[in-house]
């Protein structure tokens, strides 16, 4: 076992229990704890894979800026535990065995897969690469992520107006 | 780095429809008094300057962007239907938000946001560039299906397609991502099968759960379960735009997928046979039960996503994809505008607050309004597949389709389908035309802008059932440009 394998095993757990703790969790801010601990999981093994941009951005932008959000949302709803529902018949005996079929077919295969590729020599400036893939190859769905974004803020601000929002006509729109 | 003059003219309907959407949101809090006829009638005009600057893209076919998107004729024709759809989905939509007060130019910038994602599912041919635009056109459409704040259904309706939605297009990102793993490019065109040992089933896995994730989109059973609620919850204007712009930019990308990749059309093609006969079953032996008219048009809706999907499998089982694609595209055509026509009636008819959805609500509307119930009528029975109508040549090119392929047993089942579906759409009718009027209850009058709706809808309707010449040879044409395996 060289060491990186062991480190790729350790995150590797690390980032699966977290993820599992993620839906188990019944309140919201431990489930949002969990994330932060998949997120840093996964940002070491980016760093594993020597793509230091990457696993920075993920710390800062995932663990750090969104998971803020999530946890200022979190407060600001009061959200409390929530209710815990009976699976129905449907989904205990076809969905689950269906799910872990499908989990160990993908689990096989994806590992047959690996063990057929041989490890590629690393380009030298990963970050450059990666720049340049961004801002040059893929700048239309990269740009196209903006109107994305602007459809989720529209429609934050749609679904979370309450109450009698609509003004009469003239009136200034207010936002409550 | 600013693209080529060239990618930009044939990016023309996605940029002029972002732009009127940001327009929409910039001036909407300075209108104010007449503001609401000043928005719808910028929305329309965005989306129909879209419609028109479609002959960019037309004339200067080719790929965009590095060859992130392709412009074809396949792609042009799909542009086409989700334009027109967003064009009369605006103009039906003004009175209605106005009667539930919830007019806004938000949510025409929604509607146009939407169909910037629709028109990129219809171009991509990377799938990167497929799933922000799926994405696009999906989350507007959750926003729109909620609008209703104050009407719990509504919010049902968007909570349970935004939910089940996420989880299938997380399914679609994990057969990209599996698909990468495969072939190592995210490029259609160069998805060819793996010549490594091991990665084959990788591709297939792959190619499986990008099919589950669009067949929840398209609504094809066994994902067809949150159609009813979600139709019926939502608003009924978006309900029309929801049943047929992005169901045809879906089927558009599924259609893309399975001509240009070649593992594709092998593995799917059994996946797409029982799902088709499945979706055709499910849809109208349920919508028989319905009482809601709605709720019935949402499960003819899942029977129609069966009948196309009877000529996917067409295409699917041959080397000659054409008549199948052909055959879809023209379907989708057709299904978009009697569709919309019938949703848009509904919306209408349906009064304050989307009271009067019962069939029996409809009792003896021939004699109330003698126009708007002929144009109904003809709607349903062009969705039947009465000869005349449209639906009829629809469902004609596909049942040819599956014959030249050899699915004898699926052509069968749609003809047997087809039968079943003459029971609850002329039940409607007979309600309509033979029953006394409901005295309790007049419906109020048209407004112009349902009118004109209806009549371009229905035209459309009469035009595809009798010349279907032109749209046919340029459905033809769209599909012999695909790249082909």
């Amino acid at each position: 076992m060289t060491p990186q394998l062991v480190i790729f095993l350790v995150l590797a757990a690390i980032a699966i229990a977290g993820a599992v703790n993620v839906i188990l969790q019944r309140h919201p801010i431990h489930s949002a704890i969990s994330l932060i601990s998949v997120m840093i999981a996964l940002a070491g093994l980016f760093l594993l894979l020597e793509s230091e941009f990457i696993a920075v951005v993920q710390i800062i932008v995932y663990a750090g800026a969104i998971m803020v959000l999530f946890v200022f949302v979190i407060m600001l709803l009061n959200a409390g535990a929530e209710e815990r529902t009976n699976m129905s018949r449907m989904a205990r005996y076809a969905g689950v065995p269906l799910a872990i079929f499908l989990l160990i077919e993908l689990a096989y295969q994806i590992g047959a897969a690996a063990l057929s590729m041989t490890p590629q020599p690393l380009a030298e400036d990963v970050t450059r690469r990666l720049s340049m893939l961004l801002f040059q190859d893929f700048v239309f769905p990269f740009e196209l992520t903006s109107i994305l974004i602007l459809i989720a803020i529209l429609g934050a601000l749609v679904l979370a107006q309450r109450g009698e929002s609509v003004p009469a006509k003239g009136g200034p729109k207010t936002i409550t | 780095m600013f693209p080529p003059r060239q990618d930009v003219l044939r990016l023309m309907p996605e940029i002029i429809l972002s732009l009127s959407g940001i327009l929409l949101m910039l001036i909407e809090p300075f209108l104010s008094g007449a503001r609401r006829t000043l928005i719808v009638t910028l929305a329309a005009l965005g989306s129909g300057l879209a419609l028109v600057s479609t002959i960019y893209p037309a004339t200067l076919p080719g790929t965009a962007f590095s060859g992130l998107l392709r412009i074809d004729g396949f792609s042009v024709f799909v542009h086409v239907v989700v334009e027109a759809v967003a064009f009369l989905v605006i103009i039906g939509s003004a009175d209605y938000l106005d009667r539930e007060k919830i007019q806004h130019g938000e949510y025409y910038a929604l509607v146009l946001f939407a169909t910037v994602g629709m028109c990129v599912m219809a171009g991509a041919a990377e799938l990167m560039t497929a799933f922000v635009g799926l994405e696009t056109s999906s989350i507007s459409t959750y926003i729109l299906a909620g609008y209703r704040r104050d009407v719990p259904r509504s919010n049902e309706s968007a909570m349970k397609y935004f939910l089940l939605g996420s989880f299938a297009t997380a399914f679609f990102l994990y057969g990209i991502a599996l698909l990468y793993g495969a072939t190592g490019t995210t490029q259609l065109a160069r998805m060819t099968f793996p010549t490594t040992p091991g990665r084959e089933r990788l591709l297939d896995l792959g190619l499986g759960l990008m099919l589950v994730g669009l067949a929840f989109k398209i609504a094809a059973a066994p994902f067809q379960l949150w159609t009813p609620d979600v139709y019926e919850g939502a608003p009924t204007p978006v309900t029309a735009l929801m049943a047929s712009g992005p169901k045809a930019a879906a089927f558009a990308l599924l259609l893309r997928i399975l001509a240009t990749v070649g593992a594709a059309g092998t593995f799917w093609f059994w996946a797409l046979w029982v799902s088709a006969a499945l979706t055709m079953f499910v849809g109208n032996l349920a919508a028989i039960a319905q009482s809601n008219v709605k709720r019935m048009l949402a499960y003819s809706s899942i029977s129609h996503a069966g009948y196309i999907l009877v000529a996917l499998a067409a295409a699917a089982a041959s080397d000659q994809v054409e008549l199948g694609v052909a055959a879809v595209l023209y379907y989708l055509a057709v299904y978009a505008l009697m569709k919309l026509g019938a949703f848009i009636f509904v919306s209408q008819l349906g009064g304050e607050s989307e009271r009067h959805m019962e069939i029996d609500d409809f009792r003896g509307l021939a004699v109330r309004q003698p126009v708007a119930a002929a144009c109904f009528a003809l709607f349903l029975l062009s969705l039947l597949g009465l000869p005349v109508t449209s639906g009829f040549l629809g469902k004609f090119y596909i049942f040819n389709a599956a014959l030249a392929s050899r699915l004898i047993w699926l052509a069968v089942l749609l003809a047997i389908n087809t039968v079943i579906a003459a029971f609850y759409y002329l039940r409607v009718i007979v309600v309509m035309y033979m029953r006394q009027p409901n005295q309790t209850w007049p419906p109020a009058p048209m407004p112009w802008a349902v009118t004109f709706v209806l009549s371009i809808a229905a035209a459309g309707t009469f035009y595809l059932g009798l010349f279907p010449g032109r749209v046919m040879a340029l459905a033809t044409q769209a599909a012999l440009s695909l790249p082909g395996r």
